[in-house]
């Protein structure tokens, strides 16, 4: 039976980076994985930011979002390391603590929902590592990125806190180099590989200036490797190091320019589908030098 | 700082402001989790492993050593407490297992209950709102949408007002609309 998840698209994937939703949407396709809307999901609320304003008012929208792919019988899968933490998180719970799902049910009564503890939350990276498999993905490779050097960017929530995640040891994770090198790309080592990015926890909103220096910090460490790209898993980090490049530049004077480039998109450029279908013109740092790299 | 203002006065302190952020997180993380903050030994492992420490005076192991010493006023006023990302690495490196980043999230949201809210956060807060989206989508990205084959507007709220009026009958009942000055008609 063709596996089906329930696609929830956050806030910045469909709305700012649509290029990320379109590569994603043709590789699950591809691969016979049925991505189903969920009608009228919200923001997942983001952890970090309305986790810090109000615990009480993110579960609650969070729980709402949960009980749309509970309808529709699938677990969830998204793009993002936010709206993972907060879904996955609130999933996870709402499921251990009987009090709580007790309360949140009492309020979304009011709009005619309960949480059920029906369905889980996956990762894209999750999708691709299991239900893909890499050696499916290896064995259909039609376009050569040998010789093609890729800094690896986990972000922070889709590993950590690791006794919610339960995946691999957020220290020393595997799962993206592993899926970079699938596309026979190299996944350089670089200085601080698994620093943060700098867009969460409402940083980016409240103080810019301290959220676009880790930026800067991450991408030179990067540069300094001789990495041809950034690639992602998560659509919030994505735009701070696109989008955060420019402000980089506009703010402090410093022109970096490295490419960057989400995983399904790098996945989808080596099953050699065209640049332009996965949205890559819609990058603010051009993609250019990377699309020379690799004869394009 | 003078000398007199190193001096900690008891009088300033409230003691039972560790208790009140324990309390708060209990009902979302269990009480356990939140009593962890209790068996912080300052050892500095979260400001050693900290991005925004690196740049900024915020420093994760004065925030739990102030909570401790009940210096509440310092602790919810001060401007390095909305540096910290939720990265998270303090709280995986912990060795007393503190769960420092759950502590600094509730921290934050007495804070903004108290009224110490940002204006850029209450503004991002707002859009949710009136969007149900934190980053709601535009014109030029709904032709950027089109161009790619996908739906002008994604099967999200954008595509339900129905939708849109379940989020925000929600806020209403959580009164997040108010601690963020939310009105209506803007």
């Amino acid at each position: 039976m063709a596996k089906k998840y329930a696609f929830f698209l956050g806030c910045i994937m469909p709305n700012r980076y649509p290029g990320v939703e379109a590569s994603t949407r043709y590789l699950m396709t591809r691969y016979g994985i049925e991505l189903l809307d969920m009608k009228g999901a919200s923001c997942c609320p983001a952890p970090g930011v309305f986790g810090s304003f109000d615990l009480y008012t993110w579960i609650v929208i969070a729980a709402r979002n949960l009980c749309i792919a509970e309808s529709l019988g699938a677990d969830i899968v998204t793009c993002c390391n936010g709206c993972y933490g907060s879904l996955q998180e609130a999933n996870h719970l709402l499921k251990e603590n009987k009090e709580l799902r007790e309360w949140v049910n009492e309020i979304l009564k009011n709009i005619d929902k309960e949480f059920k503890g029906t369905i889980e939350v996956k990762h894209v990276i999750e999708v691709i590592e299991h239900d893909i498999g890499l050696n499916r993905i290896r064995s259909e490779i039609e376009r050569d990125l040998s010789g093609l050097k890729v800094a690896a960017h986990y972000g922070c929530h889709f590993l950590k806190p690791r006794e919610v995640r339960r995946h691999e040891h957020p220290e020393r994770p595997t799962i993206l180099d592993r899926i970079i090198e699938t596309t026979n790309a190299i996944s350089i080592d670089y200085r601080d590989k698994l620093m943060c990015c700098g867009a969460g926890g409402g940083v980016r909103a409240g103080s810019i200036d301290v959220s676009l220096d880790m930026t800067r910090e991450k991408v030179q460490n990067m540069m300094r490797a001789g990495a041809d790209c950034l690639t992602t898993p998560c659509v919030f980090c994505h735009l701070q190091f696109d989008r955060g490049q420019k402000e980089i530049e506009d703010r402090m004077g410093v022109k970096l320019g490295l490419p960057v480039v989400f995983i399904t998109q790098l996945i989808m450029l080596a099953l050699g589908a065209s640049p332009h279908v996965l949205g890559l013109q819609y990058n603010i740092i051009p993609v250019r030098p990377l699309l020379r790299k690799i004869g394009l | 700082m003078s000398a007199s203002e190193q001096v900690i006065q008891l009088e300033k302190t409230d003691p039972k402001f560790v208790e009140e952020i324990i309390e708060y997180g209990s009902k979302i993380f269990g009480r356990e989790h939140m009593e962890t903050i209790t068996a912080c030994f300052q050892c500095g492992t979260c400001s050693g492993s900290c991005p925004s420490g690196r740049r900024t005076a915020y420093r994760t192991r004065l925030v739990m050593r102030k909570a401790l010493l009940g210096l509440k006023d310092e602790v919810l006023s001060s401007e390095e407490l909305w540096y910290c990302t939720t990265c998270y690495t303090c709280y995986e490196r912990c060795p007393r297992g503190v769960r420092t980043t759950d502590i600094i999230r509730v921290i934050r949201n007495i804070a903004a209950k108290s009224g110490r809210m940002k204006e850029q956060h209450k503004r991002v807060a707002r859009l949710l709102i009136r969007f149900g989206h934190a980053v709601p989508i535009t014109d030029e990205f709904k032709e950027i949408r089109k161009a790619l084959g996908l739906s002008e507007l994604p099967p999200t709220v954008h595509s339900y007002p129905e939708a849109l009026d379940e989020v925000r009958k929600l806020i209403k009942i959580m009164k997040f609309d108010q601690m963020v000055g939310y009105q209506e008609s803007g």
